[in-house]
């Protein structure tokens, strides 16, 4: 069970978020979940949203390179330690995280959730689920 | 007083050098007719035979050579003599990515040599002298040209090649250089280090010969002022012999064409035209005396102007101006002869679309390039690591085809400045 992130790419330089946001915000798209990953020239911005295609649409006809990664979504307790448990699952099985990011919600205050990337993401949600860690589905992403 | 390697052809009178020059270009032109069917063709084209050249007034009957030629005829398409008989080869880049290798006998060689004798000598050189080589060894022909023209003159030569700059300034204190050889960028930069370092009382240079890429009158005052030296201007290209076919005197207003071994014209580059005399056009070489490799009518795409109004140094050689400009698109960054369409070829080969920008700068007396190219759909990663590894390869890609370190920068999409719709290829921001 993966949800969709969208990666952009976007030159470093005054003002090219805000110019990212904008075009997301024009097409009516609500971001849920956001990181930056960044260089010295440029940045890949990582977007979890409400309506996937509908941004993918408004980026790629705005001019930007854009592109779609299943990811996985692993809701993790709010509290000390919330974090490490669904991490040493992980590398209990083995498994490389490229990178993750963190973003909690208004609805849920006793959860938080990490986006995370990996290698293979069968592998991953198989070791999770065997120690009874549930994903999120899409729509669940979708509408918090 | 001035000093000259061999007087007598250095000073001969403009009589005895046409004398030399038509005598040489006829049994030239023959030697070619004979063994380079290539150009044989080309003369047959233009319908021009041997008998038809009879002295340097008939050269422009001659079909001329260009760097295309030289790729087309690549390797061995212009070589006028058995392999057999030919002791080395030098090369620069070509145009798209196959180098342009000329050949050598011991013959040529020597008569290179002897041409980088004649810039050293007019330097100030003798065999008292220290000679500090850090043009780079190897397929490139500065360094081989001046270390073979440091030994004729009896100079100490220090094969030192290009980089390692505290071996240099070591070998530069402990053995006492007095003339440097180098790209006038390497120059100013030594120079820097020098005064960083409090070495200004302990070096012993007193004249420096740099070629291979363009520098200002400002420079050459900067650099004379900075290492106390006089800075003399060397001119060559591998295609031609090297270093050497032109070089400053103690004058410092032009650069001496040896013109027993190459015949210069100054040509429309549009029309190709011959134009007279102190005019500005693109510089055209022939081959007199080179056995291998010679080239008639060679298009040079330097744009500069000769002059044969008397030297106060006493040579009688015509003088060209530093080249102005180019009638092509080539670079010349850290000395070395860059073609956009090198880096264009590289760009496609890696999967790049051919939407880039170079953007050339001098940055503390030293040539940077940069590559700008707009990311792809299908290059584009989520992973910073993929995108990074991708850059590394195309740095290495660019270093194996254009033998410099450029700087790769990836940028979005129609971010590459665009002048009524075409995009603007190359940004030289070099003041020189």
């Amino acid at each position: 069970m993966t949800v969709k992130q969208i990666s952009i790419f976007v030159t470093n330089m005054t003002g090219g978020l805000a110019e990212v946001a904008g075009v997301l915000g024009n097409s009516g798209v609500d971001i849920r979940a956001l990181s930056i990953a960044d260089t010295k020239d440029f940045g890949i911005l990582r977007i979890i949203v409400d309506d996937p295609d509908k941004a993918l649409e408004a980026l790629s006809s705005s001019g930007y390179v854009a592109k779609v990664t299943d990811v996985l979504a692993v809701p993790i307790n709010d509290a000390p330690g919330g974090l490490a448990a669904v991490l040493s699952v992980l590398a209990d099985a083995n498994i490389f995280i490229e990178y993750l990011y963190a973003f909690a919600t208004r609805t849920n205050a006793q959860d938080a959730y990490v986006v995370l990337r990996v290698p293979e993401n069968e592998a991953a949600e198989k070791a999770l689920t065997e120690k009874g860690i549930k994903l999120l589905a899409p729509e669940e992403i979708y509408n918090i | 007083m001035e000093r000259y390697y061999q007087p007598e052809i250095e000073c001969a009178s403009r009589q005895q050098i046409l004398d030399w020059q038509n005598e040489r270009l006829v049994k030239q032109v023959r030697h070619v007719w004979d063994n380079v069917p290539y150009y044989r063709k080309k003369m047959e084209e233009k319908k021009v035979t041997p008998s038809d050249i009879k002295g340097v007034e008939d050269l422009y009957k001659l079909p001329f050579l260009t760097k295309d030629d030289l790729r087309e005829a690549y390797p061995y398409g212009l070589l006028a003599k058995p392999l057999r008989d030919c002791v080395r080869i030098q090369s620069t880049s070509g145009t798209t990515g196959r180098r342009v290798v000329a050949f050598y006998t011991q013959h040529d060689i020597d008569l290179w040599d002897e041409c980088c004798a004649r810039a050293i000598v007019a330097a100030g050189g003798t065999n008292e002298d220290v000679c500090h080589v850090c043009y780079g060894y190897g397929l490139f022909t500065g360094g081989p040209g001046l270390n073979g023209g440091s030994h004729k003159v009896g100079c100490l030569t220090l094969p030192m090649s290009s980089g390692n700059t505290d071996r240099q300034l070591q070998f530069m204190v402990d053995l006492g250089s007095t003339i440097l050889c180098c790209t006038p960028s390497y120059a100013a930069y030594l120079a820097e280090s020098i005064i960083e370092r409090g070495l200004r009382d302990k070096i012993k240079l007193k004249a420096g010969i740099f070629g291979a890429e363009a520098w200002s009158e400002e420079m050459r005052q900067d650099i004379q002022k900075k290492l106390g030296i006089k800075a003399y201007d060397i001119y060559g290209l591998t295609e031609i012999s090297g270093p050497g076919v032109s070089f400053e005197c103690s004058e410092q207003t032009g650069m001496h064409i040896n013109e027993d071994h190459f015949i210069a014209e100054i040509i429309d580059p549009d029309t190709g035209e011959v134009l007279p005399e102190g005019s500005k056009g693109e510089l055209v070489f022939t081959s007199i005396t080179k056995e291998a490799f010679p080239l008639l009518r060679y298009r040079t795409r330097d744009i500069c102007v000769l002059s044969r109004k008397p030297c106060s140094c006493g040579r009688t050689h015509v003088k060209m101006s530093k080249p102005m400009g180019r009638s092509d698109d080539m670079l010349i960054i850290k000395g070395v002869n860059v073609f956009p369409s090198q880096i264009e070829t590289v760009l496609m080969e890696q999967g790049y679309a051919a939407n880039y920008q170079i953007i050339v700068d001098r940055v503390n007396n030293s040539d940077t390039l940069e590559v700008q190219v707009e990311m792809t759909p299908e290059m584009f990663s989520d992973k910073l690591s993929q995108v990074a590894e991708m850059e590394k390869q195309l740095v290495g890609a660019l270093k194996s085809m254009l033998g410099i370190l450029s700087k790769v920068t990836l940028v979005a999409p129609k971010t590459i400045q665009r002048s009524e719709g075409k995009a603007v290829r190359i940004i030289d921001k070099r003041k020189i």
